[in-house]
């Protein structure tokens, strides 16, 4: 037993080690000491909780602890890195049913009941509150990784009035709290049970209604749910470390959305209230023609080039093309040509999604650069691989008012002497947008996919 | 399928529609090559090479004639060689059928299927069999060589310990294909490049190649439908030569490249153009075969004017690369009209449409314009663009808006405070507001690459919501409170597990 001042020194040490773990993450290099702070700040702070005074109920929770590390680690270890954006998904969906469950177990515990007055409102509300976001965290997430996995449908639901029905719905669940927080002892259970239904509809309708472009967005707001669901129940157990872990999260998600937002010039409230994905009109009549190449004259082009730039999107994820990627790259390294990789904020379902995945297929992160760091040399670039992106490299962005994508920083691929387009289809992308860069003259479509592109080019180069 | 390569007959033509390279491609497009005697000589390819590549030589032209479907030629057939044609042969050579209406008539009455490849559409499709610009390509290169030949000075500009070397000044008129490959040329060559070219358009890659663009200051883009220049107005010729006039007293080398299809050159440097440019200044006039762009020009002469200019009118082929480049572009047609195997005349292809000139007895000429694919700009509205605010109104509207915001921020807080009036709840929101501003600064450090390895952790961090359940969960598991928190125990804890093994094996794989 420790008593609780040695705690709250245990938990004060635990938050500092949070702290710098997030810290540690502003580079490669100090990445992994981050981690390491994390796993002995969660360690300290798990440790001294168990520790405590009037904790009970040991085995139980060993237990728990034991089969959840079981499950983590064949998941952890299992999953495959294109498939990062589900698990990242659903781990918060388990956040938010813990803060759930946190919520209804701190509401019936005995205790709640011992309270008076205000401190006893308060404590109703903290519930309130918690429950609330952890149940739109939860369902939200569910639907997310579903979208994500491919079994629920990425289009968007929208439907007329949506935005009402929402509303309406949160006035219904603050109604609900003002006569939660009236009912003495656990009367108000009913009214706690109602609102989680609602919250938990609220969840899924407002992910439901975002297109599959902007998963970057909804898993990062997402994560920002989680951690405000922490700090809620940091409040309702008034426990510090809880608080303070869970504001570094919320803050942590909330920047991620705002970076993915700018990427794509979206404001944030749009993105949430979602329908975006819906607008497939073509704005603009294509001028040209859509030209297409075979695996051999680029490789012949590659051969030739200089100064190589690949642009990877989610179809190289999709593909997995990251392994034939690193040996076309090796290989065209070897033959002293520079290659580098160009990362577009958004590409992926996840925000640096495409870094991980290149990171997996060995390929060093000192040549994979941002799109502010390489557009400014893409007129110096003689081939240009667009592997499975179309948004993020559509010239419409800059220079086609009508386009839904106006404005959108996005990388200027059109510039580099040659453009190879490796694509499934000429269907448009996920914003629904067409792209002009396909019809632009120094622009080759190779259909097929990226994978086995990637595989075939690769063979020509060793001849 | 049998393809025939004749020997050119004109004197001055040294290229070949075929070298040993391009036999092989035609050999694996399935097609038979038999190839007249000594044909390649001339752009230094032997027989030898040949027969080693694949190709029957065969001994005479009338032979040729006979044994092939295909005829690839450079220069247009002349009446005899018609004459030995089987009816029904594919012929691929330079026909401009605008200025040779009687030769057409000719190869359709011998029901010869003639494609002009010079009457192939500048669309993105067809580049790749587009003779023109892989002829222009040499031709503008070829220029510059030709220019620093007469040229008595270096290109570039040197300092050495004899003293101090001026870089020359290279004018280029025209900036297509073969004024582009100009530029080029000379800016390797370590010139002084400027360029000038009626189309807007082409300004930026006049300067991706290394070249000042040139313009008068009238409004007038010279862009047409069919990728070509137009005609201009008579203002916009005015200052034109003006500007042409300062330019020639300036520079040392005038390279014009200005040609419109089917009409002679347009008149660009005139004689008292001429009459300023320094001694030993030279011109190379790449139009001369169309009239010249300079008034001087002699076509297939070089000679110096008095003032001591040296015009040149003739540039060598380059044969051996000409024909390289110009096998390649037949390969690539008779690639697109389906190999030996599926050889096809099809005349909804609009390429082959075009070219056709005469086809099933019949001409074929002029063929319906088609509109090519140089970008034009969207007529942006320049008007609608509003005043924007400069950056002082900015940063004093973002003051004015913080000091609001924060006022109201702290006028909620001290309500709060008052409202509740619980001590450790304001105690806990002091904690929560500071940790949302210190995790608000640390995440915008963290590095773009990392963002998804940022969310394993956070996630993994967010697993502390475990307290709760330890918190609650008691001996007794049958009480409803213990099998909830043991249920967020399990939960929270796959999360951090999970969380904190997936980024160190993400950030695992990070290496430099």
């Amino acid at each position: 037993m420790i008593n609780q001042e040695i705690q709250i020194a245990a938990y004060l040490f635990a938050s500092i080690l949070f702290i710098l773990s997030l810290g540690g993450l502003s580079s490669q290099e100090s990445a992994k000491r981050g981690v390491f702070f994390g796993i002995i700040g969660m360690i300290i702070a798990i440790v001294s909780t168990v520790l405590g005074e009037g904790v009970e109920g040991h085995v139980y929770i060993i237990a728990a602890i034991a089969i959840a590390s079981v499950i983590g680690i064949i998941v952890a270890r299992k999953v495959e890195m294109t498939s990062m954006p589900q698990l990242v998904a659903i781990l918060h969906s388990f956040v938010g049913l813990a803060a759930v469950l946190v919520g209804f177990g701190s509401y019936i515990d005995p205790h709640t009941a011992t309270l008076e007055g205000s401190a006893h409102t308060i404590h109703l509300v903290e519930i309130f509150i918690g429950v609330f976001i952890g149940a739109i965290t939860f369902t939200g997430s569910i639907i997310a990784w579903g979208k994500l996995q491919g079994t629920i449908r990425s289009k968007p639901l929208v439907y007329k009035g949506r935005h009402l029905v929402n509303g309406g719905l949160v006035v219904v669940s603050i109604i609900l709290g003002v006569m939660f927080t009236m009912k003495e002892g656990t009367a108000g259970m009913p009214e706690l049970l109602i609102m989680t239904a609602i919250s938990a509809f609220i969840g899924v309708m407002l992910v439901m209604a975002i297109g599959g472009a902007d998963m970057p967005v909804v898993v990062s707001m997402l994560n920002s749910y989680s951690g405000w669901a922490a700090a809620a129940a940091g409040f309702m157990l008034g426990n510090d470390l809880l608080i303070v872990t869970g504001a570094l999260v919320g803050s942590s998600g909330a920047i991620l959305s705002i970076i993915m937002c700018e990427a794509m010039n979206r404001s944030f409230i749009s993105v949430i209230l979602g329908g975006f994905g819906d607008v497939a009109v073509s704005t603009k009549a294509m001028e040209g023609e859509v030209t297409s190449i075979n695996h051999e004259e680029v490789a012949e082009l590659l051969k030739e080039a200089n100064s190589v730039a690949i642009i990877p999107g989610y179809g190289m994820a999709v593909a997995k093309a990251q392994y034939p990627i690193y040996d076309l790259v090796d290989m065209l390294r070897k033959k002293g040509k520079t290659v580098r990789f160009g990362i577009h904020p958004v590409a992926g379902r996840l925000p640096g999604h495409m870094n991980v995945l290149l990171a997996e297929a060995n390929v060093p992160y000192d040549i994979v650069l941002e799109m502010d760091e390489i557009n400014p040399d893409m007129p110096d670039t003689d081939v240009i691989m667009v592997i499975g992106a179309n948004d993020i490299v559509n010239p419409g962005a800059q220079d086609d008012e009508a386009s839904p994508i106006y404005g959108m920083p996005v990388i200027e691929v059109w510039k580099a002497k040659k453009v190879i387009v490796m694509k499934r289809s000429m269907a448009a992308g996920y914003a629904g947008v067409e792209n002009p860069l396909f019809y632009k003259e120094n622009a080759d479509m190779l259909y097929g996919d990226a994978k086995d592109s990637v595989d075939k080019i690769n063979s020509f180069l060793k001849q | 399928m049998k393809v025939g390569i004749p020997k050119e007959l004109l004197s001055s033509e040294l290229r070949v529609a075929a070298t040993p390279k391009t036999t092989q491609r035609l050999l694996k497009q399935g097609f038979e090559v038999c190839i007249e005697e000594g044909a390649g000589v001339r752009a230094n390819y032997a027989d030898s090479e040949f027969i080693a590549a694949g190709a029957t030589v065969v001994k005479s032209a009338a032979e040729l004639y006979n044994l092939s479907d295909i005829i690839l030629k450079v220069q247009p057939p002349t009446p005899a060689e018609v004459k030995l044609m089987k009816k029904g042969t594919v012929t691929l050579s330079y026909l401009w059928p605008a200025q040779n209406q009687d030769l057409m008539k000719l190869l359709a009455e011998q029901g010869v299927n003639a494609i002009a490849m010079d009457a192939i559409p500048r669309i993105s499709r067809a580049q790749k069999m587009d003779v023109l610009s892989s002829m222009a390509n040499i031709a503008g290169y070829r220029a510059v060589i030709e220019s620093a030949n007469y040229f008595g000075r270096f290109l570039n500009g040197q300092i050495t310990a004899a003293g101090k070397v001026d870089p020359a000044k290279v004018l280029v008129i025209g900036a297509g294909v073969a004024g582009l490959a100009a530029i080029g040329a000379a800016n390797s060559l370590g010139a002084i490049v400027r360029a000038f070219d009626t189309r807007k358009e082409v300004a930026e890659q006049i300067q991706s190649m290394g070249a000042q663009f040139l313009t008068v200051e009238i409004e007038e883009d010279g862009a047409t439908e069919s990728g070509y220049s137009k005609v201009m107005s008579k203002e916009f010729i005015e200052a034109e030569m003006a500007l042409f006039k300062q330019q020639a007293s300036e520079v040392d080398i005038i390279i014009t490249t200005a040609q419109i299809p089917g009409r002679e050159a347009p008149k660009l440097i005139l004689e008292d153009h001429v009459a300023v440019m320094k001694p030993g200044s030279v011109i190379v006039d790449l139009a001369a075969s169309t009239g010249g762009n300079c008034v001087l020009t002699k076509n297939e002469e070089v000679y110096t004017t008095p003032n001591g200019v040296t015009i040149v009118g003739k540039l060598s082929q380059l044969p051996t690369q000409a024909s390289q480049l110009y096998g390649n572009n037949l390969c690539h047609l008779l690639d697109d009209m389906g190999k030996a195997e599926n050889f096809k005349i099809d005349m909804n292809d609009d390429v082959v449409k075009r070219a056709m000139v005469t086809y099933n007895g019949a001409v074929n000429w002029p063929p319906e314009p088609l509109a090519v694919s140089p970008q034009k700009k969207s007529d942006a509205p320049a008007a609608a663009a509003k005043p924007k605010p400069t950056a002082a109104e900015l940063a004093k509207k973002k003051n004015i808006n913080t000091t609001i915001t924060l006022g109201i921020i702290g006028a909620l807080l001290i309500y709060m405070g008052y409202a509740t009036g619980d001590k450790a709840f304001m105690g806990h929101m002091t904690v929560f507001a500071l940790a949302v501003f210190v995790g608000w600064q640390v995440i915008w450090n963290v590095s773009h690459s990392l963002h998804t390895p940022l969310m394993a952790v956070t996630n993994a961090i967010s697993g502390i919501i475990i307290t709760g359940g330890l918190l609650q969960i008691k001996d007794d598991l049958t009480s409803p409170l213990s099998i909830v928190a043991f249920i967020a125990i399990l939960v929270a804890s796959i999360n951090i597990v999970g969380g904190f093994f997936v980024t160190h094996r993400m950030l695992k794989m990070f290496r430099k």
